[in-house]
This record gives C-alpha cells, sequence and structure tokens, in this order.
C-alpha cells in the first residue's frame, strides 16, 4: 500500500505557504499532522496533485491563553500538546477529558488540532469540541483574513468553508464562564477508535437552576450537531432526572441522523445518544453544582 | 515521478543525507533505504503499531508519515536500544515476562514503552495496558506485556539508582 | 543422571534476536538488482474475463513485466489439492477444485489475482496496477450458503452443475429413532463467523535463481516449507534438491500461511528464472484481507434429543460450510466440526452431515481452531438452550453428561481430518470442569452475588463451557540432532516456526537426553537445506510430532555418546552419565571426555573404522501417531453488561487446560492467552463481511477490528491439569489452538445470563453491541 506520486512543498513560514496554496489551487492540498491523509493515500483512495506540508511553519504551533480566560489554539498544535497542556487543562478541562479518547498517542503526537478541524471528519472530537466552545476559526488567504464561528464552518461530512487557497490558522476558544460544568461521554467500538454516538455537554448553573446549556453530538449525522431542545427546555429550570431523561429521549428521536453500518444500526444508535445526552447532561449538571 | 528531495535526518544518532521521493513512506526509508530491518510493518494505514518509532523523543508511526516530514528530525529505532549481549531493561522483561512469541510486532511495543516510561515511570497494570493499546499483537493476549512494561519500570529505577 | 528440563519454564532461547531487531524476516532479505512484485486483483466477485489490457501499464518507466494467466501459457494449471479428499469415509462426496493461482477465463471472488507486475520498486508496481484493466462480463454474486445450493444459484464452478462442493454424512448409532423416545427435543439454527487469520507479518516470498549452479533459492513465510518445496520442484521440472526452500522468522501464522499453490510459490520462482533476477512480493494488509484465507462461515442446523433428567440420547447436526471459490484444503474444517460436537459428552446417537458449498467469497482453510470451535460452539449452545427447557443449571447439564475419565480411551465412532476413527485417546474432563466450577466460586455466585447484583439493577452474568482441542495428527515429522566438534548441538528439523517457542522447546527437550545446556543447543527450523522431510505447522502438532522425534534422534545420539564414551573411558556404559556438556564416570566426575572432543572422533579422518559405523554424534528419527491426540479444558466467565448500550467487560476469565505434559508451562500459557484473544475477538470484534455484491467491506483494521490490550480481561486465570497422552513418550498433546476455540460459547452463555430478564437465545458466535442490543429488542417485543 504505497502512496501515489505527488509534488511535495514545505514552506517554513506562513506567507510562504498562503503563498504556495494560492499558486496550487485546486490541485493543492494541506498537509497537517497527515494522520487522516496518509493512510487515505497509502490505499490510493485520495491523490491529491500536490502537498504542502506545514510542519516546518513554526509559527502555526502554539497554545495563548487569552484576555478573556481563553484559548487560542495555532493550526498545528499537536493533539499531544494540548492534552499535556496544564494551561487547557484548567481553563477547559472537557478538552483534556476528550482528547485521550482520540485514537492512540502515536497519532496524537502527529495529529493536529486545527489539522482535525479542517478535516471536519463527522466522527471526530475536535471538530464537535470546537463547535460546543463556540470556538472561532481564523481562515488567511493571500486575499486576507477572515473569523468564521464553529456553527458555520462545518458543511457536511469533510467539507467546510475553507477554500483551497484558505489556510486555517487559529482557533479561537472563548473563556468558560466560572463554574461551568461539562463533561464527555463517548461510545466507541474499541478504545481509541471511531465513537458510534458521542454526546458532550457544557452547563451552567444559577442556584439550582439552569442558566446555560449546550451540548453537541457528533458521529451521528453529517457534521457534528448543536442541539436545540435543551436550551429549549432546559433553560431557566431545575435539571431534574426526568427534565433530562426527556431531554435526552427528543434529541435522540429528532436533532440526530445516524446512519446504519457494519459495526451497528440506526436504531441502536439513537439508543446511545439518548443514554449518553442524559449520561453526559447529568454529569454537566453534577460538575456544575460543584 | 515528483523530482526527489534532499533530507537530513538523523537516525539512532547518525545523520543520514539522502535523495527521495516524496511519497516514500518513513517505514521504508528506515528500513529499505537505511537497512535498519528492525522495525517492522503490518498494516501501512496507521492501526497496528508494528512500525512505531521515536520522532524527537515521541513515539510515532512511521507508516503513515512521508520521509520528507521527518527532515531535520531525531529518529530512534530498536537497534537505538539494547545488543542481543547487553540488552536493554525493557527488552530484558519482555524476556523475562515472556512478552513476544513471533517478535513481529515487538519493536513497535518496546519504542512506545519508551516514550511511555520516560514519562510514567510507575505506571499501575491499568495504565501499562492503556499506554500499549495502540500496538496489535496477535499471539500473546497483552497480558504478558502488561507485566513486561511494569517490569521494566521496576529495572530501570533500578537502574537509575 | 542428567537432569530433565522437560515441564520447566525457561527463558526463550529466540528472544534475544526478535528483541533486539536482529531476526530477518522475509521483507527485510534484500538483494542487488531485486525487482519487486505487486499482485493486481479483481474488484468483481464473479465474472468471466474478456480482457486484460496490461499495454498502459507495462510503459510505466520502472516496470520491467507484467503477467496475467495468458502469459504462463501452459505452465498455469491448477492445483494440486493441499489435503487429499476424504474417500476414507464410505459415501462421502468431494469434487475437487485446487486453487487457481492466477484466475483464467473467469473470476470467482473479489480479489483474485488476474496480473502480476514487477517492477524497480514496489511503489512503482503499484502504479502500474493503476493501468491495468480489465473487461468483465459480470455473473451474479453467489454469497449465501444455503441459497447458493438451491436450484436457479449462479454457478462459482459451471460444470459441477450446483454449487455443492462436499456432501459427507457420518452417524453412530440412531439419531432418528434416539429423537422419536426422547423426552425432549430442541433444534437451532446456528451461524458461526467469518474471521481472518491476522498475523500481524502478512504474507511473503522471495527467489532467487543461480543460474550458474542450476539453484532456486526462496524463502516464503509458509507454515509448510516442504510441500511448498516439492510443489514448487513440480511446477518448474526441477530436482527438490534444486530448491533450497527457507523459513525466515515469521511474523505470526494462524493458519492461512499453510497456504501453497499461489502467486507466491507458482509464480514469483517462475518469473525469478525467467529474468534471472531476484524477486520479492511482500503482500499488503488489504491484500491479506481480500485474497488469502480466512474461516469459520458454516450454518448448522443441529438439534438435541434428551430425557428429562437430563440425559443426552443423541445430536443430529446438518451444517453448511463455506469453502469459498475453490476447496485447496479439502475438507480438514468441516471433519473438525464433525469430530469436535462431541467430543465432551457422551453421546450415543449422532447424526452428522457436512454440505460444503462453493461462494465467490475467499477461500476458506483452517484458521486457529479450525473447525473445532464451531462444534464446541454448536454443542455448548444446544445444552444451554436444553438446561433452560429442562429447569437444569447448565453446569449440572453438563456434569451429568460428561464422558467418565474411565471412558479413555474412547473411541467416537466418527472419521477425523487425518482420515482414521477419531479416538480421544486421554482425559479427565470432570476435573477441569470442577477446577473452574472452584476457582469461579460458581455456586456462591449464582446462589448469593447475583441475586444480589440483580436486586441493584445490575447485569453480571456467568459463563462455563467444556470443550476438546483435537491435536497431533499425522502424518509425521522429523528431525535430527547433532553435536558439534564446539560441544554444542544442532537440532534440525523442516517445521515451521511462527512464533511457538520451538527454538527453547526443542532444545528442552534435546537437552534432557544430552546434558548439555539450552542456550547451547541450536536449532534450525525449516530449512531445506539442511533436512529434508516433513510436512508442516498446523493442528498443534509440532511439539508432539517434532519433539517426540528430536526426543528418540536425542536417544539415539544418548546410546551413541555412551557407546563410544565407554570404549574411551574403558568404563561400562551403564556407569556413565552426560552432564554439563561432558560425557563422564559418575562416581568419578573428574574422568570425563567433553561432548565436543567425543564429536572428533566420532568422526574419524584417518585409520579404520568397524563394519556397520556411522559417522557423527549424529541421528536422525521420524514419528507418526496412529491418531490425533485430544487436549481438553473447561472456560469460565463472567461479564459485566451495561444493558443499556449493550457494552460487555470480561470480568474474570478462568480457563483450565489439559494438554498433557507441558514441555515449557510458560510457553504453554503464552499459546493459551493468545488463543483466548482470538476467541474474544471472534466473539465480539473480528468479523469480514461482504456487501451484496461480494465486496469485502472490512478489507482494512479500520473495518475489521482486531482485539486491543483494552478488549482483554485485566488477568486471564489459567489452571492446569497434565493428563498424559498415552501416544508417545513425553505424554504431549499440543496447546495452540485451545483458547482460540473455547471463548465464543462461553461468552454466549454469560451474555445470556446476565440480560436475564429478556431469556435471550443468541445463535451467532461473533456479537457487536448493536447485534446484542437487537437480540435484547427482539425478546422484549416477543
Amino acid at each position: 500500500m504505497k502512496p501515489a506520486p505527488f509534488d511535495y512543498f514545505a514552506p517554513t513560514s506562513l506567507e510562504e505557504a498562503l503563498e504556495k496554496l494560492t499558486d496550487l489551487g485546486y490541485s493543492g492540498k494541506v498537509l497537517a499532522g497527515g494522520q487522516s491523509l496518509i493512510p487515505a493515500m497509502n490505499f490510493r483512495m485520495a491523490r491529491p496533485a500536490a502537498l504542502v506540508d506545514l510542519n516546518k511553519v513554526t509559527e502555526l504551533s502554539y497554545i495563548k491563553p487569552t484576555q478573556d480566560g481563553g484559548l487560542a489554539i495555532g493550526t498545528m498544535t499537536r493533539d499531544s500538546a494540548i492534552e499535556d497542556s496544564e494551561v487547557v487543562k484548567r481553563l477547559f478541562p472537557i478538552i483534556a477529558e476528550v482528547m485521550p479518547n482520540i485514537a492512540h498517542k502515536q497519532i496524537r503526537n502527529r495529529g493536529t488540532f486545527g489539522g482535525a478541524v479542517a478535516h471536519a471528519d463527522p466522527a471526530a472530537q475536535i471538530p464537535a469540541l470546537s463547535l460546543l466552545l463556540d470556538a472561532k476559526m481564523k481562515i488567511q488567504s493571500k486575499k486576507g483574513d477572515r473569523w468564521v464561528d464553529a456553527q458555520d464552518f462545518f458543511m457536511g461530512p469533510f467539507m467546510t468553508v475553507l477554500e483551497p487557497e484558505d489556510l486555517l490558522t487559529e482557533v479561537l476558544l472563548p473563556g468558560l464562564v466560572p463554574g461551568t460544568g461539562t463533561s464527555y461521554k463517548q461510545i466507541s467500538r474499541q478504545r481509541g477508535g471511531y465513537a458510534q454516538a458521542a454526546a458532550i455537554s457544557k452547563v451552567v448553573m444559577d442556584g439550582i437552576k439552569v442558566k446555560d446549556v449546550r451540548v453537541v453530538l457528533f458521529s451521528v449525522a453529517e457534521t457534528p450537531v448543536l442541539t436545540k431542545e435543551p436550551v429549549r427546555v432546559l433553560v431557566g429550570q431545575v435539571p431534574t432526572t426526568e427534565a433530562i431523561e426527556a431531554v435526552a429521549e427528543y434529541v435522540a428521536q429528532n436533532e440526530c441522523d445516524p446512519g446504519t453500518d457494519i459495526h451497528g444500526t440506526a436504531e441502536y444508535r439513537r439508543n446511545l445518544v439518548r443514554v449518553l445526552v442524559r449520561r453526559s447532561l447529568t454529569e454537566a449538571v453534577e460538575r456544575a453544582r460543584k | 515521478m515528483a523530482d526527489k528531495m534532499k533530507v537530513k535526518i538523523t537516525v539512532n544518532g547518525t545523520l543520514y543525507e539522502r535523495e527521495v521521493e516524496p511519497r516514500l513512506l518513513l517505514s521504508d526509508f528506515i528500513r529499505h533505504d537505511l537497512g535498519l530491518t528492525g522495525t517492522h510493518v503490518g498494516c501501512e494505514h496507521g492501526l497496528c503499531g508494528a512500525c512505531t518509532v521515536l520522532m524527537n523523543g515521541e513515539a510515532v508511526r512511521s507508516c503513515i508519515l512521508f520521509t520528507v516530514m521527518a527532515d531535520g528530525a531525531d529518529i530512534k529505532t530498536v537497534e537505538s536500544l539494547g545488543t542481543m549481549e547487553k540488552m536493554h531493561p525493557i527488552q530484558e522483561a519482555f524476556q523475562e515476562k515472556h512478552a513476544l512469541q513471533c517478535g513481529f510486532c515487538t519493536p513497535g511495543f518496546l519504542m512506545t514503552t519508551v516514550e511511555y516510561l520516560g514519562k510514567n515511570p510507575n505506571p499501575t497494570a491499568e495504565e501499562a495496558r492503556e499506554a500499549i493499546d495502540g500496538n496489535f499483537c496477535r499471539c500473546t493476549g497483552y497480558e504478558n506485556i502488561v507485566e513486561a512494561v511494569q517490569l521494566a519500570a521496576k529495572k530501570m529505577a533500578a537502574h537509575e539508582q | 543422571m542428567t537432569e530433565s528440563l522437560i515441564s520447566k519454564s525457561i527463558k526463550r532461547n529466540e528472544d534475544p534476536r526478535l528483541l533486539t531487531g536482529n531476526s530477518t524476516f522475509i521483507d527485510d532479505i534484500e538483494f542487488p538488482g531485486m525487482l519487486h512484485v505487486a499482485i493486481k486483483r479483481s474488484d468483481y466477485a464473479h465474472g468471466v474475463i474478456k480482457s486484460i489490457d496490461t499495454s498502459e501499464a507495462k510503459k510505466i518507466p520502472g516496470v520491467v513485466a507484467i503477467y496475467t494467466a495468458e502469459d504462463l501459457g501452459d505452465y498455469w494449471k491448477a492445483g494440486p489439492l493441499q489435503v487429499p479428499p476424504p474417500t476414507a469415509i464410505p459415501g462421502a462426496i468431494f469434487h475437487a477444485r485446487p486453487l487457481e493461482c492466477i484466475a483464467k477465463n473467469k473470476i470467482r471472488f473479489s480479489g483474485e489475482p488476474i496480473a502480476v507486475v514487477v517492477a524497480e520498486s514496489r511503489y512503482i508496481a503499484e502504479d502500474a496496477l493503476d493501468y491495468i484493466y480489465l473487461d468483465v462480463e459480470m455473473l451474479d454474486y453467489v454469497g449465501d450458503l444455503e441459497k447458493a445450493v438451491e436450484p436457479g444459484s449462479a454457478l462459482v464452478h459451471e460444470d459441477l452443475g450446483s454449487n455443492l462442493a462436499a456432501d459427507v454424512v457420518q452417524e453412530v448409532g440412531n439419531y432418528e429413532k434416539a429423537a422419536a423416545e426422547a423426552d425432549v427435543v430442541i433444534k437451532k439454527r446456528i451461524v458461526t463467523t467469518h474471521v481472518a487469520g491476522g498475523a500481524i507479518e502478512n504474507r511473503g516470498f522471495v527467489a532467487q535463481w543461480d543460474d550458474n549452479m542450476k539453484i532456486l533459492n526462496c524463502w516464503a513465510t509458509t507454515q509448510g516449507p516442504i510441500p511448498m518445496r516439492n510443489s514448487i520442484a513440480r511446477y518448474l521440472g526441477l530436482m527438490e534438491n534444486q530448491i533450497r526452500m527457507i523459513n525466515p522468522s515469521i511474523g505470526g501464522g494462524f493458519g492461512p500461511k499453510i497456504m501453497s499453490s499461489q502467486i507466491d510459490d507458482v509464480i514469483i520462482p517462475w518469473i525469478a528464472m525467467k529474468l534471472k533476477k531476484p524477486i520479492k512480493w511482500f503482500e499488503d494488509r488489504r491484500e491479506n484481507f481480500l485474497g488469502t484465507t480466512s474461516e469459520r462461515d458454516q450454518v448448522h442446523y443441529a438439534e438435541i434429543a434428551l430425557k428429562n433428567d437430563g440425559t443426552i440420547l443423541g445430536v443430529k447436526d446438518v451444517f453448511y460450510h463455506n469453502t469459498g471459490a475453490y476447496d485447496p484444503y479439502g475438507m480438514t474444517i468441516p471433519l473438525n466440526t464433525q469430530t469436535h460436537v462431541i467430543s465432551n459428552y457422551k453421546v450415543p446417537n449422532y447424526y452428522t452431515e457436512i454440505k460444503m458449498v462453493f461462494t465467490n467469497q475467499m477461500v476458506v482453510t483452517p484458521v486457529r481452531g479450525a473447525g473445532r470451535s464451531h462444534g464446541i460452539f454448536v454443542m455448548e449452545r444446544l445444552l444451554d438452550a436444553a438446561a433452560k427447557k429442562l429447569g437444569m443449571d447448565p453446569v449440572e447439564l453438563r456434569r451429568k453428561n460428561l464422558l467418565p475419565p474411565e471412558a479413555f480411551p474412547f473411541k467416537t465412532g466418527v472419521t477425523g481430518q487425518d482420515f482414521v476413527e477419531n479416538i480421544l485417546d486421554s482425559g479427565n474432563y470432570p476435573m477441569a470442569l470442577e477446577k473452574t466450577v472452584q476457582a469461579l466460586e460458581y455456586d456462591k455466585f449464582k446462589k448469593e452475588i447475583q441475586p444480589k447484583l440483580r436486586a441493584e439493577g445490575k447485569h453480571k452474568g456467568i459463563g462455563i463451557i467444556m470443550f476438546t482441542e483435537g491435536t497431533a495428527v499425522g502424518p509425521y515429522e522429523g528431525a535430527k540432532v547433532m553435536v558439534g566438534v564446539t560441544g554444542k548441538v544442532n537440532v534440525v528439523c523442516a517445521y515451521s516456526n511462527q512464533g511457538q517457542g520451538h527454538y527453547t522447546t526443542l532444545a528442552q527437550i534435546c537437552a534432557s537426553q544430552l546434558g548439555v545446556k539450552v542456550t547451547d543447543i541450536n536449532v534450525v527450523i525449516g530449512d531445506t537445506g539442511q533436512f529434508q522431510w516433513g510436512v508442516g505447522a498446523f493442528a498443534s502438532r509440532g511439539i508432539t510430532l517434532v519433539g517426540t522425534a528430536v526426543h528418540q534422534a536425542s536417544l539415539k545420539v544418548r546410546e551413541k555418546a555412551l557407546e563410544l564414551g565407554s570404549k574411551l573411558l574403558n568404563t561400562p556404559k551403564e556407569e556413565l552419565e552426560l552432564e554439563d556438556g561432558c560425557i563422564r564416570i559418575a562416581d568419578l566426575p573428574e574422568k570425563s571426555i567433553s561432548l565436543g572432543e567425543l564429536a572428533m572422533k566420532a568422526n574419524p579422518t584417518r585409520g579404520t573404522v568397524e563394519e556397520g559405523m556411522e559417522p557423527g554424534l549424529e541421528a536422525a528419527a521420524y514419528y507418526g501417531p496412529p491418531h490425533g491426540a485430544t487436549g481438553f479444558g473447561c472456560l469460565g466467565m463472567i461479564i459485566d453488561v451495561d444493558a443499556e448500550t449493550c457494552k460487555p467487560k470480561i470480568e474474570r476469565l478462568v480457563l483450565t487446560d489439559d494438554c498433557g505434559t507441558p514441555i515449557n508451562p510458560m510457553i504453554v500459557d503464552g499459546q493459551l492467552h493468545g488463543g483466548l484473544q482470538m476467541g474474544i475477538g471472534e466473539s465480539f470484534y473480528e468479523k469480514l463481511v461482504y456487501d451484496e455484491y461480494g465486496q469485502m467491506v472490512t478489507a482494512s483494521y479500520m473495518d475489521y477490528l482486531f482485539p486491543q490490550a483494552s478488549d482483554m480481561p485485566a488477568k486471564m486465570e489459567i489452571k492446569h491439569s497434565v493428563t498424559p497422552s498415552p501416544l508417545n513418550p513425553l505424554g504431549v498433546k499440543g496447546i495452540g489452538e485451545a483458547g482460540a476455540i473455547c471463548v465464543p460459547a462461553c461468552f454466549m452463555q454469560a451474555l445470556e445470563d446476565a440480560l436475564y430478564e429478556n431469556d435471550l437465545d443468541i445463535v451467532e458466535s461473533s456479537l457487536n453491541p448493536s447485534m446484542l442490543f437487537h437480540y435484547v429488542q427482539k425478546a422484549k417485543s416477543a
């Protein structure tokens, strides 16, 4: 299983990278960590004519705290750097909780945060995290810079708003409100494998009532899904077991569209959504209360 | 065919300057261009972990990296560990615990363990199991490998004292 | 007294070289000017080849040659069969359709080779694959075992007029009569899954033709070097000793590497001779999934007849066995199934029928377990259903029907894979059962722990099943033992090692006779230049057959050493001992001769010798048993199921196994561990799946789930009993497949027990959480 030939460019600066992407247009493809792209190329399912390798663009690798208590993450920051980062653990414990579920260490040592966002695999954790955390995507090209909200970034499976000459250079995560509770639940066939369904929840409490809630699903639709029912039903309410169960049921039936594959039927995966939304919301509420 | 590119890669302490096709996988470069055949290839899509090597001290799968991506990097393979006469404590532990049978996947496990124990010198059985979860073995059922990782940790701690 | 090293857990001789990257595996072999092969495989499952256009591909720089079946001319031929037909069984019908190394005229499975590219590098060879165009007239895909033999099905081999490859009936007693007299008859349709061998190293072959010496040097990952060499000799018209076949280190076998008459051994040597260049082919993972062999796929219509007190009166099992597109391996697998169904219990009446079926799928040949696990699965599932129906405890039902220790040797009346009556050589089944029952505290779990857990809403189930492992079948193996002038010892055989530890266990057997260190014994396995006779690694036969041959050859060498030593030391043999690499007078240990010196003396270079003298401290021996041996055991598990997600976790696993005398208990446990992993893989992770057009949808590790460390229980608790085999002097039986045989039956029993509210009736050897979820849903709505 050897990849087909391609032209290769290894710019050492962002400027050079943007230039190259503009030159290459549709024939160019960004190579970040390569942990999804290269396997696909080895199977010859992906055959880019040219690769623009960002691994030497060191300026794109950083984790910077922002003034609002958030983080700016450079697109080439390795997954393992995020996983091991103390500041990430402190500001976004949910990210630290999710990261070990992404493949295995050897992959996380090479895979990048921005690469995963731009790859937009509907079964991947990082796009869903970016949606949960209301990330802002910094997109740069020779034509100029622009910011796109995570909600508007993902167009479909492996499809985003990025144009061939564009580069996602930074993911900006706004700070969490103090007292935010978060929780991640996934079911995969095996540790490190693709989730058959997953739910990530974020809850802010106001006394015994929910002040704010956000639940994102992934692996059960063409893009990660920011659900609506939890906000509609739970905000301003006491999150009772029954209320959470009802929300989970509604979300499973109405806010996802899982398919059937060799590992599970749509019905089973809907069942998982129900269970995981309930478990993740319940835990996020508990954590928010602490 | 794409033009060949010049790369400088340090492998097990030796700097190699070579011209390679951009598509040459790092696993093939190590094995066939450099003749370091201790690194093995089992799936070429990044799942089995047999090809695991250290790149700048971190365990990576060499079958899903292009050689050109390792330009300037420091690579360590199984050949960097002990010799047959004087094995590395991790290798000794694998022998003592019967943590290998056919031995094909073993170099990948060893390199994964090198990185892991460097950062986690005293793992529980559960942690050791998690550490090797990204390496496939068909022969051992993993149990003896888990024990070997723990034994290796003890041996390495003793070495340092 | 020479110290016996039998049953000692000795560190392995082969480990230092494997651990330091100093072993040579097939893809490590490089020669100057070597050319590389890639294989074009059909994307279609079934069709008539109209044309194969290689002209574009040949133009790619670096492509040296491309061959299709047409280019092979008269050299192309099918086969031969690797295992003969079961003519020993009266009335057996078998249609031989041996393997075609490369498709000619017709494509019979997706992944079947249609062209071979030779190029300067593997990269270029794969580039060429993209430019080979295949024009095919599509035919309907045959994939369903039962529909395949219905009238009107498309035909895999048109000339046969049916897809029925074989039909074999065996009967002991009279099942119909037993069923008529029974209180209870239970019928079930049971399906066993389709799994890959999954060695981490794929297959490979290197050939180098020495045109001056007229010697063909071959390196292959084969489990059977001698049969493969002989097959190559026959194809190429060479003498056997013109071919030197060497097994390099092999990265796991598990069955599929036994196969020959494929591209590897038929075409690669031919190309090497034709181009006079060294040629290498190293299979990749995708090819391994698509084109190597696989196993397990059966559909059983099984029934059991019992009395109300649980006594088994009879078993009937009519089953469809998928052989894939060809049947090169005869009926080894389904015959194993037939013998294993009734191998633990008193079954006075047994009717069993194999309907072997051709399909448009990859060829089916043994994978670790090889038909045995299916037989065990069927019987244990029947017993579980019977226990429920009769309201009996499943362990009690088994206890009641187990063959008693005094029944052995037990003639089953059924012919096995070695074409003689299956005789269970020795056993103590109740002991194995009770050991596992006690270790798991079965009664306490059932009566105290489980009711409490259930009251708390938890779903923890227990399973306990019996199994046997038919091992060590003939025909024979051989070995040669030779003491060298350094005093170190060579043991050579033409077996094949894929990690079983023979470099150590065979040395232990030899050392126990010659009084040398295990580390001073150099074991050579699978080099036809050093030993010419043997069959191959399958059916857990290595340590029994080769081990016995080594034992006997070592005894001969010992005797030779004693004779010579007696003369040189002027002492009767009885007063000598072999110890510490010397022969010495037991009461006067300072009077000794080293074995090295003795080896020199055994090969005089001047003077005269006595008539009949054979030089060297060397002897060969051959051993073949009258029939196979039978290992056995009892597996128990406790499984905790998350009832909402249907994700199971194996909380405890206790295996009691009896493989006769263990040569190296550490290695025995290792074999069990690995087998259990494959069994767990089969039960809940691994599955080869074809779509409705015959395309395999699991041709990568992304889709074919390989069991990982975290899928295994925290501890595999292994217990042993030792019931020596009476068939060989060491009392060994073999251990390679036990672990893989026993898991699915136990796993399903435990799952049913865990999800007790739903009264599940699991009839498949492989599940996933979604399938389990649907079992529950179906039971709830019933």
